[in-house]
């Protein structure tokens, strides 16, 4: 019995997120009395990794260069069984669900998504996720023989081990289903999914040529921009942008929401961040019942203060 | 297109009453054949509360609807049916508190529904039911939302491609179908990406598929029509839940918003710095 852990890399550099999964998987190998092994595929900087206790480090290379989920299930499938793996664990990512499934039904594994802490016992393997898209949490206890944990992001602590784990190469062979025939990808830019700051802007900006004020604002705290149902459908804003019950949802550690009233939709999408910060004209906005920093204020005065005085600092 | 769609055709030999049954069994041979896999969840405005000791969802005063991100997969494979021609199954695991919402799917434009009457213990569990049911019933496409909007597991369409050994697409914002081939495309963490598939393919749907006013809300028409519809109601085969949610919380009140005068930025800037550490 031990544990498979998968850092996901990107253009051969590891996510953001592996360093605070691999922590998650030092303290449950600690918790559950056994070893952890961490697995990447066609990463160059899988070394970085070697200080968070894993007592094996592998790299897979597979000859198709980006993410494709049926050869990286199988990939991971086959690797698992290899090292006897009982527990793999896997981000939330977009990526790590499209592969979750996958992989849990060639393994047979139970599996649940957006968990978000440690298990609560070590006897069965019962852990907290959130569920009603952040209204509630369910604790749950996985029955399988192999079990998949997808970890929440921006839910354990990161602390890296006195380790310094090798790293092994190993050649993998799997088939695509899927061929990709173009791909378009922000670069360098920070994406709702990682960044530790999201500011998001509704209809109290009042059309898509004052996005600037958002924009200017996130430049300066390396953020995401983001924006609420109503500005997406209005078609101010893309889709990808739109937060919320059926939009994206956010986790981060601070989320700043400028003219948005805080429907109880968007209110379920963003709540998993720490801090949230609200920027409205109408004291009664629902939003600021569920912030932590509110100002009162028109956004066309405030934001271009804040701006500034953010930039000023840095 | 100025050329009459297979589906014009169809509706125009259908006419003449002799031909009919022979034309629809002929159309039927070359028509796609889409399967969308419905969850029933509460409402988007639901307040969640929950009952015997926090284990079991308190479902009193809450009003059921089509999963949103099912919903938007529903209303593309129907944008098919009518655009290109092809026939639209609706399917749900579950028990049948569902009808209503399947007599909705078939309202809204749907053939035929499918309940497969279990209740629907965990994605395993469905998952189970769906991939049996197209061993025996095999469809070009299927269609399940990326997530429910309930117990947001995102594992039903991976679960059953695995089972089925068929190509699966997650997130997905566009799909054209050529012949047996699908131009899929999947929306990333910070990106877009085109992929090119085989059919049969199972899709994870959600919003961009169709846009939110491209929804539709059934008339007295479809209704009508609705009743006369199919539900055919399937014994389940046998599967065993891999998770059994023990019970509830809700997440703890929240302290009330410090609030901090417009004029006064400095403040909240330093609050964000040294009170609460996020910047």
């Amino acid at each position: 019995m031990s544990i498979l852990l998968f850092a996901e890399s990107q253009q051969g550099k590891l996510k953001k997120g592996s360093t605070e999964l691999s922590s998650y998987g030092f303290a449950l190998a600690k918790q559950q009395n056994t070893t952890f092994t961490i697995v990447t595929i066609n990463c160059e900087d899988a070394d970085q990794l070697a200080n968070y206790g894993a007592s094996k480090l592998i790299n897979l290379k597979m000859e198709t260069k980006h993410f494709e989920a049926h050869a990286y299930a199988t990939a991971l499938a086959e690797i698992a069984t290899k090292e006897d793996a009982k527990i793999i664990l896997i981000s939330s990512s977009a990526d790590a669900k499209y592969m979750g499934g996958i992989l849990a039904g060639k393994l047979q594994a139970g599996y649940v998504t957006n968990v978000v802490g440690l298990p609560t016992s070590n006897d069965s393997l019962t852990v907290k996720r959130s569920v009603f898209s952040n209204k509630a949490f369910a604790n749950t206890t996985l029955a399988g023989a192999i079990n998949i944990i997808g970890l929440s992001n921006n839910v354990h602590e990161e602390i890296s081990q006195d380790s310094s784990t090798t790293v092994e190469q190993q050649d993998v062979q799997t088939t695509a289903k899927c061929t990709q025939a173009s791909l378009e990808q922000s670069e360098g830019k920070a994406t709702i999914a990682d960044a530790d700051v999201v500011v998001s802007g509704g209809r109290g900006l009042k059309g898509p040529e004052n996005w600037g004020l958002i924009e200017d604002l996130a430049d300066v705290l390396g953020a995401a921009t983001a924006c609420s149902k109503p500005v997406s459908d209005m078609g101010w804003r893309p889709h990808s942008e739109h937060v919320g019950q059926t939009g994206k949802p956010v986790a981060t550690n601070l989320y700043i929401a400028v003219g948005i009233s805080g429907a109880i939709q968007h209110l379920a999408g963003v709540n998993a961040s720490k801090i949230k910060v609200v920027i409205n004209t109408d004291p009664e906005a629902p939003f600021f019942k569920a912030a932590d920093y509110g100002i009162v204020g028109d956004a066309f005065e405030v934001l271009p203060k804040l701006t500034e005085k953010l930039k000023a600092r840095a | 297109m100025n050329q009459p769609t297979y589906y014009e055709l169809y509706k125009l030999l259908c006419t003449h009453n002799n031909l009919k049954i022979f034309f629809i069994f002929v159309f039927h041979l070359f028509l796609m054949k889409i399967l969308v896999c419905i969850s029933c969840v509460p409402d988007t405005t639901s307040k969640i509360n929950f009952k015997e000791n926090d284990t079991v969802f308190d479902d009193q005063g809450v009003q059921f609807v089509i999963n949103p991100n099912d919903e938007f997969g529903l209303t593309r494979a129907i944008w098919f049916k009518e655009k290109v021609g092809a026939s639209v199954d609706v399917l749900h695991v579950g028990q049948a508190s569902a009808d209503p919402t399947l007599r909705k799917a078939l309202a809204i434009g749907a053939d035929k529904a499918i309940r497969i009457d279990t209740p629907a213990l965990d994605a395993f569990v469905v998952a189970d039911q769906i991939s049996n049911y197209l061993q025996a019933n095999p469809y070009d496409l299927i269609i399940a939302g990326r997530e429910s909007i309930d117990y947001n597991g995102s594992m039903v369409p991976g679960l059953v491609a695995a089972k089925c050994d068929i190509a699966f697409v997650n997130t997905c914002v566009q799909l054209e179908i050529d012949g047996s081939t699908a131009t899929a495309t999947r929306e990333m963490d910070g990106g877009m990406e085109v992929l090119s598939v085989d059919l049969p393919l199972i899709i994870g749907s959600q919003k961009g598929l169709v846009e939110e006013t491209d929804l539709r809300i059934p008339n007295m028409r479809g209704i009508m029509q609705a009743r006369q519809k199919p539900l055919e109601v399937v014994p389940a085969v046998e599967s065993l839940a891999k998770s059994a949610i023990q019970n509830f919380e809700k997440p703890a009140p929240k302290a009330a918003v410090k609030l901090i005068p417009a004029d006064d930025i400095d403040q909240l800037i330093d609050l964000l710095q040294n009170e609460a550490k996020v910047l």
